[in-house]
């Protein structure tokens, strides 16, 4: 259990520097490449996948 | 400033774009998740448990399944069937259905589980592009099932070790395993959430004094262990008998294979090795489950018909046939229903003490001919109070 709430804290954390890339980012492919990989950690935080 | 502008109206399109298609996927598992599947409960259901009437551990978690009692009026064996223990493989879960909805006892004790890792029940294989669900269209309309997986839902039980190392063999097993219900046999109270439903089943059948349990299952034409019984050493007699008669009586052929001794975590033998019930598991063809198949839609679940498969069985890669009939569901829920009815047959002649008599199930040629739907009862015009949702 302990070990659960580790890993969804940890998805929380890197979905964060997904966004925070996204912020940064100058070029649109990356921007784009930024979106369809936080989905999984999305879904996964909002328990759906 | 105009570029500053245009770059942050980009990013926003794009998230937006983004977030639409995370809701439009997010939408359709969450409804596969709660899908609510109706079961009838048949005249000859007279109670209805729940795996934490055995195992208190295990109260209140998605794996808390129903099991479904039907008792004769006269004593006798009792036999557990279990469905449900890989919901990907629906021809299990649909005997078991049958059995539940239909069967009336006149001796003995059935107790039939639907969903036995219901967690699996609620996902569909990660990159697999699996359809979510499957309708079975009955007289009344259709019926839809959740299409489930091999493996508990992440969502119930994550992360995934390293390595998994079985209890109590600490035999070291593919890691995804640990959430294979197949492989965490016989269980443990303290375990995962996997572990915990098999130690519940164990309870139960420790409780029951279960005689017989039949684990059901389906596998790919590439997988040698395929259309057989795979019996435990308590049960190879009773196993090779039913594989006899059922060639001779039944319309199709079904081999016996011995439970190997030194394989571990699965049903057949660690059933077998921790209670006193004779362990036996059914495995009938599914197509859909072979790594050549082609398109993974309904109509290759239901129908089971694939031509990439049909080729692979001429260059002599299947351990079945295959032709252009494929194997419909029909025929594969048919093969369980008169396999447990013929073991429970078997055994009562030899048992008249410990004998189950089993009315009202219909057997493989009966299922084939009027189809699997024409088993299923009409929750709309049954009572609310014999209605139950897997």
């Amino acid at each position: 259990m302990i070990i659960s709430i580790l890993y969804y804290l940890l998805t929380g954390y890197i979905a964060l520097l997904i966004i925070w890339n996204l912020v940064k980012s100058k070029k649109w492919q990356e921007e784009i490449l930024y979106i369809i990989i936080l989905m999984p950690f999305l879904l996964r935080l909002f328990r759906l996948k | 400033m105009a570029y500053v502008k245009l770059t942050t109206l980009r990013k926003i399109v794009f998230s937006l774009a983004g977030v639409a298609l995370m809701l439009f996927a997010g939408i359709s598992f969450y409804r596969i998740r709660h899908l609510k599947e109706p079961v009838v409960l048949g005249q000859g259901v007279t109670q209805v448990k729940k795996l934490s009437d055995y195992f208190k551990g295990i109260k209140g978690t998605i794996n808390d399944s129903y099991v479904y009692m039907l008792e004769g009026e006269e004593a006798g064996g009792t036999v557990l069937v279990i469905g449900g223990t890989h919901p990907e493989e629906p021809a299990a879960r649909l005997a078991a259905w049958i059995f539940t909805e239909n069967a009336l006892l006149e001796q003995g004790k059935l107790l039939v589980i639907l969903s036995a890792n219901r967690s699996a029940t609620t996902v569909t294989r990660l990159g697999g592009a699996y359809p979510p669900d499957y309708t079975i269209e009955t007289p009344w309309g259709g019926q839809k099932f959740r299409m489930g997986d091999r493996w508990s839902n992440p969502l119930d039980q994550w992360p995934d070790p390293e390595v998994y190392i079985h209890y109590p063999s600490r035999q070291e097993l593919a890691y995804i395993d640990i959430r294979n219900l197949n492989r965490t046999w016989p269980g443990r109270p303290n375990g995962t959430l996997t572990e915990k439903t098999c130690f519940a089943i164990i309870q139960l059948i420790k409780e029951e004094n279960v005689d017989i349990a039949i684990d059901l299952h389906e596998a790919e034409l590439q997988y040698p262990v395929i259309s057989t019984i795979v019996a435990h050493q308590n049960g190879q007699d009773l196993a090779a008998m039913a594989s006899m008669m059922i060639s001779g009586m039944e319309g199709f052929d079904i081999g016996m294979e011995n439970s190997p001794e030194a394989l571990h975590g699965l049903s057949h033998r660690e059933i077998g090795d921790h209670t006193d019930a004779i362990s036996l598991l059914l495995e009938a063809p599914e197509p859909m489950l072979d790594a050549t198949r082609g398109r993974t839609d309904r109509a290759l679940l239901l129908e089971g018909k694939d031509e990439f498969i049909v080729k692979a069985g001429k260059h002599g890669l299947l351990f079945e046939k295959m032709d252009e009939n494929g194997w419909p569901i029909d025929k594969r829920v048919g093969r369980h229903c008169s396999t447990i009815l013929q073991i429970i047959e078997l055994w009562s002649e030899e048992h008249q003490e410990k004998a189950l008599i089993i009315k009202n199930v219909p057997r493989y040629k009966e299922i084939i001919a009027k189809g699997t739907g024409a088993f299923l009862h009409n929750p709309a015009t049954a009572a609310s109070n014999r209605i139950k949702y897997e």
